[in-house]
């Protein structure tokens, strides 16, 4: 929707919007494990993500505006408002300047992304770690022509990730005190913290280098004793050092994926990995869909006293499928085999209209061993939620 | 490299001055005759330097519902050896792809780069490039029909000239050399004056006819360049249809290389 637009493509000033409203249901289908989590049933929740946009100088300047509401009927800590960005882009020829509250994403893998770190995980969105909330940024990178492009990061201010209520689905086996983190630095959630970023394409090589010094956007989990209420979690956030590198290599069909970090900082360093690959059967049958294979590995060697994950030695297998039809229908499926159980998903879209959509999302816990320490909790909170969005 | 979108833009340049067949050696056998006329069409439009349009993509389905995709296609002319253009498709509707962006850079001598950009997570993918035949958003186009056409992804065969509208024609046959190409051959009708195309059918694998595209609304550019300003697309198998209607094109907007690098994508809107 622009509202004024000056010559083709190469416009002068303009205001410019985008963003949807959404009706979104969960539907929760096991009765709770924790007797103050409410029952199996249907829970409301509604989202409001506008996103307003201002150029000038022929679009090398813009201003993003990105406010995010959620309201959820049964999870006070779910029911949100965000700034997903507040950011002044700014490009000078080879130079690209970001200021404010923004996204930055890196990485190449499907199931989990290990390099991706900038920006805190906004939890109560969603348990895939895919949503993020804005982080605090002056970022300055430079593009060249022969040796990739390079980042600097100053990241001042630290966002504390969000976790569902007490009360609510998905807290896992113990409530987590979302009002007493604590962390390594004296300056708390003031600390600058700094990332560098290199990346490069080579032929069918695309190539990532990444470093990170600052505190850790995953809180390890401590338990600690309250009157009231008995044993709660409250969140611990380290400082740590992390290194990172992510590869694709593509080749026809092929592509082959990777991401490893190593991490100081969390007790002993540690080292993790995905490693996988997407084979994509193209226009099946002729037909002009897509079917895509997923298969990746994951592998984390952390010990107890990092921050908890599932992903220390699993399997990852998937597919997508594009039908490349007027509606966008497409479907993506996948599983993380676990030894101590199985995470599966499924997301299906299709557009309605021109501008309404309509999702389907299933999260699912098979199989759980109700002794893991991290999926063991979660156990009855497989869901479905079901998106109705209009975009503007 | 020159390499003109023989079929996304359509082209031809000077022209006029010289009769085509003094440039084209009627003497030739079928093969090369067929390969200097996308040769020379290619030579009229290189030295574009860059191109920003505005394009209207209109659906149309056998019971007529209509169905509109608007989006930004900014060209970079290849200038190194083995390089075929660059260009970035920015989606403005429908609304739930606003800002998605798909870049290519094409290459004479192999598959295709190409990537996408989704703005909901800021990812930039890599992709594969043997989606040659897989439709181009739900649409009659496919991605080959868009990307692929330097004059190297081809053998030629001049196969008759005939009259085509108000112009005189070469017809000419390419076979597609590339890899998982969706068509066994497609039958492209160029004008004489121009070298403009006018006309493609598209053979499927089958060698049956599947589409064909017509490009209309020739307009000059530099007072060389032309760019067609609608291209129909007719799916004679599903019946379906394909309407792509250009802006004005501004020409040498002084694009680079780095504005069609995936580093960034991101800040495409």
């Amino acid at each position: 929707m622009m509202l004024t637009l000056a010559s083709a493509g190469v416009s002068a000033e303009e205001i410019d919007w985008s963003g949807y409203v959404s009706l979104e249901p969960r539907v929760f289908v096991d009765q709770p494990l924790f007797s103050e989590q409410p029952g199996a049933g249907v829970f409301a929740s509604a989202v409001l993500a506008p996103e307003l946009r201002y150029e000038w100088n022929r679009g090398d300047d813009r201003l993003t505006l990105a406010p995010y509401l959620r309201w959820d009927a049964d999870d006070d800590q779910r029911t949100h408002l965000d700034l997903r960005e507040a950011l002044w882009l700014r490009v000078r020829g080879p130079w690209t300047w970001q200021i404010g509250l923004g996204r930055v994403f890196w990485g190449v893998t499907e199931s989990r992304h290990l390099v991706d770190i900038i920006n805190q995980t906004d939890f109560v969105e969603d348990i895939d770690e895919e949503d993020k909330l804005g982080q605090p940024m002056i970022a300055l990178e430079r593009w060249t022509r022969n040796a990739g492009s390079f980042g600097v990061f100053l990241l001042p201010g630290f966002r504390e990730r969000t976790f569902p209520a007490a009360d609510a689905r998905l807290r896992g086996t113990l409530p987590i005190d979302t009002d007493r983190a604590e962390y390594e630095s004296a300056a708390n959630d003031r600390r600058l913290d700094w990332a560098l970023r290199w990346s490069q394409v080579i032929g069918n090589w695309d190539l990532g280098l990444s470093g990170f010094y600052g505190t850790s956007r995953e809180p390890r989990l401590l338990p600690r004793f309250d009157a009231p209420t008995g044993l709660v979690l409250i969140q611990r956030y380290d400082v740590i050092g992390q290194l990172g590198v992510d590869l694709q290599y593509t080749q026809d069909a092929w592509l082959w994926k990777l991401e490893a970090i190593g991490r100081r900082g969390h007790g002993s360093t540690f080292a993790a990995v995905v490693a996988g690959l997407e084979y994509t059967l193209f226009d099946i049958g002729g037909s002009g869909a897509d079917l895509g294979l997923l298969a990746e590995y994951l592998y984390d060697d952390r010990d107890e006293t990092a921050p908890p994950t599932i992903y220390d030695d699993d399997w990852f297998g998937g597919f997508r499928l594009a039908l490349n039809d007027t509606e966008d229908t497409a479907v993506l499926a996948g599983a993380v085999f676990d030894t101590n159980g199985m995470f599966a998903i499924l997301e299906a879209e299709r557009r309605v209209g021109e501008s309404w959509k309509f999702e389907a999302e299933v999260r699912w816990f098979l199989n759980v061993d109700p002794g893991d320490p991290l999926l063991g909790g979660f156990r009855n909170d497989s869901f479905i939620t079901l998106r109705l969005a209009r975009y503007l | 490299m020159s390499a003109r979108s023989l079929a996304i833009w359509g082209l031809l340049w000077t022209g006029g001055v010289l009769a085509a067949d003094t440039v084209i050696d009627a003497s030739l056998p079928p093969e090369a005759r067929g390969r200097a006329i996308a040769e020379e069409s290619e030579r009229r439009d290189s030295g574009f330097g860059d191109t920003v349009t505005e394009l209207t993509m209109t659906l149309t389905n056998v019971e007529g519902r209509e169905r509109t995709r608007r989006l930004t296609w900014q060209t970079l002319e290849g200038t190194v050896p083995n390089e075929g253009d660059k260009s970035l498709t920015v989606f403005h509707e429908p609304r739930d792809i606003e800002g998605t962006a798909f870049l290519s850079h094409t290459r004479i001598d192999g598959d295709d780069d190409q990537w996408l950009y989704l703005p909901a997570l800021k990812r930039v993918k890599r992709i594969a490039s043997s989606n040659k035949s897989s439709a181009f958003v739900g649409s009659e186009f496919a991605y080959e029909d868009l990307l692929s056409d330097e004059v190297e992804k081809f053998d030629y065969r001049w196969l008759r000239d005939e009259a085509c509208g108000d112009w005189a024609c070469f017809v000419i046959e390419r076979r597609p050399r590339y890899a998982n190409s969706g068509y066994s051959r497609q039958v492209v009708w160029i004008d004489q004056e121009a070298f403009r195309p006018v006309k493609i059918e598209y053979y499927d694998r089958r060698e049956r006819l599947q589409k064909t595209l017509i490009f209309e609304d020739y307009r000059q550019y530099l007072d060389r360049y032309w760019r067609a300003h609608i291209m129909r697309m007719e799916n004679h198998q599903t019946q379906k249809t394909t309407v792509l209607s250009f802006s004005t094109f501004e020409f040498q907007t002084g694009l680079s290389e780095r504005d069609f690098d995936p580093s960034v994508l991101r800040r495409v809107r």
